[in-house]
């Protein structure tokens, strides 16, 4: 007769597990968060569209314009972390208002803000990109790769 | 010999079962405007109690919570023999630091949320084994300083998930001594870690349920007691999702859940105060039972409580590397 192996025995009472706990946990309201994330994600786009129109407006070149807006947007973005209200926001939105540049604004303020009592260099300094780091050490490689195609393309 | 208060397989009886003579609990602003913001001694304006910083706050929070204890027995700290307390920050910065100001002798203790039930079993021993006269059990936690070290920045709008939970910002302290009035400390069952390969660190009440349930059921068992033998079990911080799964569990076990089942994480708020799945932290289970359940005892509405504080053991640094979230739970009976 063959002993029960009791890895086998453990993973099966492990799987056994697994459906009761997934049978169980409240699913998150997938459609809610979408309706929301959709509903702000669009209205910070179209806020955006509206500053850079009223730029164009005043005549300043699109390059400009646009660069003018991502400023004025990040600024929104970092002032309403520093009022408390950007996390609210995110708590309701999700990746609504995680996703435009204002959520990545929101990043590094709320870790700069974290880390500010750890002192200037050792908190705020070596802490600010936490949370946005892995976006921007990605952003920069694949930023790297772009050129060198463009480069190779060219030649 | 076998030794002579061990029963069964984990579980200890005392023979002179200590008296919980007096015990204090501090609660944060969320907590205070909870379902039991009156039981509790105190409900802080704010998070950051009058000092610089979160970590300072949740220090001070731990060492007022032991002196009130103490000065309701008309007690201060050079009367405590020792003091057993715990938190949740890396090396016990709290407990460490509060244990600093109040210059009695410590043992700092990690259990994660199940720290109250810890230190209050091995107080209980230290007194039934005649080695101190009067014994601190603490624990505390607090919401910001928990979130920085676990989560995310607090000012990051994140959107958290329905089973995860609220770290509370509460502190809850008990003295015990050999005799006196209160209720008593008569087992303890000393709980094993228990993994069931959960990895999802936004669910803790999964990862902790089966550790809540073997530690009752092997509690169960090695007394030879019913389910119904309690007038409240109650775990520490399982919260709306791990409760369910406990039930299940129970059943499974052929325990009896209702109505004498309950959790510190469910009670401790109300549903509109958006805490997801309830509470969690030491200071949950602490601030519960210093606070509501042992006023119950006193007033004779529960004569016997199991209370069961359950944690779960991970790393920030374990949960990237990806192991699953190991738990433990530890059960105190406390009896009229």
């Amino acid at each position: 007769m063959n002993t029960p192996d009791p890895k086998r025995w453990k993973k099966i009472e492990v799987e056994e597990y697994e459906n009761l706990v997934q049978q169980t946990k409240p699913k998150p309201p997938l459609l809610k968060h979408c309706i929301w994330a959709f509903i702000v994600g669009g209205l910070i786009c179209l806020l955006a569209q509206l500053i850079m129109n009223y730029l164009l407006n005043q005549g300043i070149g699109k390059v400009d314009a646009s660069s003018y807006t991502s400023v004025i947007m990040i600024f929104l973005g970092a002032f309403l972390t520093g009022i408390g209200i950007y996390d609210e926001l995110g708590k309701k939105a999700g990746a609504g208002s995680i996703v435009p540049i204002t959520g990545f604004a929101n990043a590094i303020v709320a870790s700069a803000m974290e880390f500010k009592r750890e002192g200037y260099i050792f908190g705020v300094g070596a802490r600010i990109f936490t949370v946005a780091g892995p976006t921007l050490l990605f952003g920069f490689v694949v930023a790297v790769l772009i050129g060198l195609i463009k480069v190779f393309l060219s030649s | 010999m076998p030794a002579k208060k061990k029963r069964g397989a984990q579980t200890l009886v005392f023979d002179k079962p200590p008296v919980i003579t007096s015990w204090a609990s501090i609660a944060g602003p969320k907590e205070g405007q909870g379902p039991w913001g009156q039981d509790f001694d105190w409900s802080m304006e704010d998070y950051l109690f009058g000092e610089e910083s979160w970590e300072k706050a949740e220090n001070k929070m731990l060492r007022e919570t032991v002196k009130k204890a103490l000065n309701k027995r008309n007690f201060d700290e050079a009367d405590a023999e020792i003091l057993m307390a715990g938190d949740l920050l890396n090396q016990l910065v709290s407990s460490n630091y509060a244990a600093r100001e109040l210059g009695i002798p410590f043992l700092g203790l990690y259990g994660a949320c199940s720290t109250m039930a810890e230190a209050l079993l091995l107080a209980a021993i230290l007194v039934d084994g005649e080695f101190f006269e009067r014994v601190i059990a603490a624990a505390c936690s607090h919401h910001y300083t928990a979130e920085r070290q676990f989560r995310f920045p607090t000012e990051q709008g994140v959107q958290k998930t329905p089973s995860s939970q609220w770290t509370a910002t509460a502190a809850g302290a008990v003295l015990l001594e050999p005799v006196g009035t209160g209720p008593r400390i008569t087992a303890v069952s000393i709980g094993k870690v228990i993994d069931m390969d959960q990895k999802d660190i936004s669910d803790m009440g999964s990862a902790m349920a089966p550790a809540a349930a073997h530690t009752i059921k092997t509690h169960f068992n090695d007394l030879n007691r019913s389910s119904d033998y309690y007038d409240l079990i109650v775990t520490g911080d399982l919260g709306k999702v791990g409760m369910a799964i406990t039930r299940e569990l129970f059943i499974k076990d052929g325990l009896q859940p209702e109505p004498n089942y309950s959790d510190c994480g469910v009670l401790l708020y109300d549903d509109f105060q958006e805490v997801n799945a309830g509470g969690s932290g030491c200071g949950c289970s602490a601030c519960i039972l210093c606070g509501p359940l042992l006023k119950k005892m006193t007033a004779g509405e529960i004569n016997k409580l199991l209370f069961v504080a359950t944690g779960a053991l991970m790393s920030p640094i374990t949960s990237f590397q990806g192991e699953s979230i190991p738990a433990i739970a530890h059960a105190v009976a406390i009896e009229n």
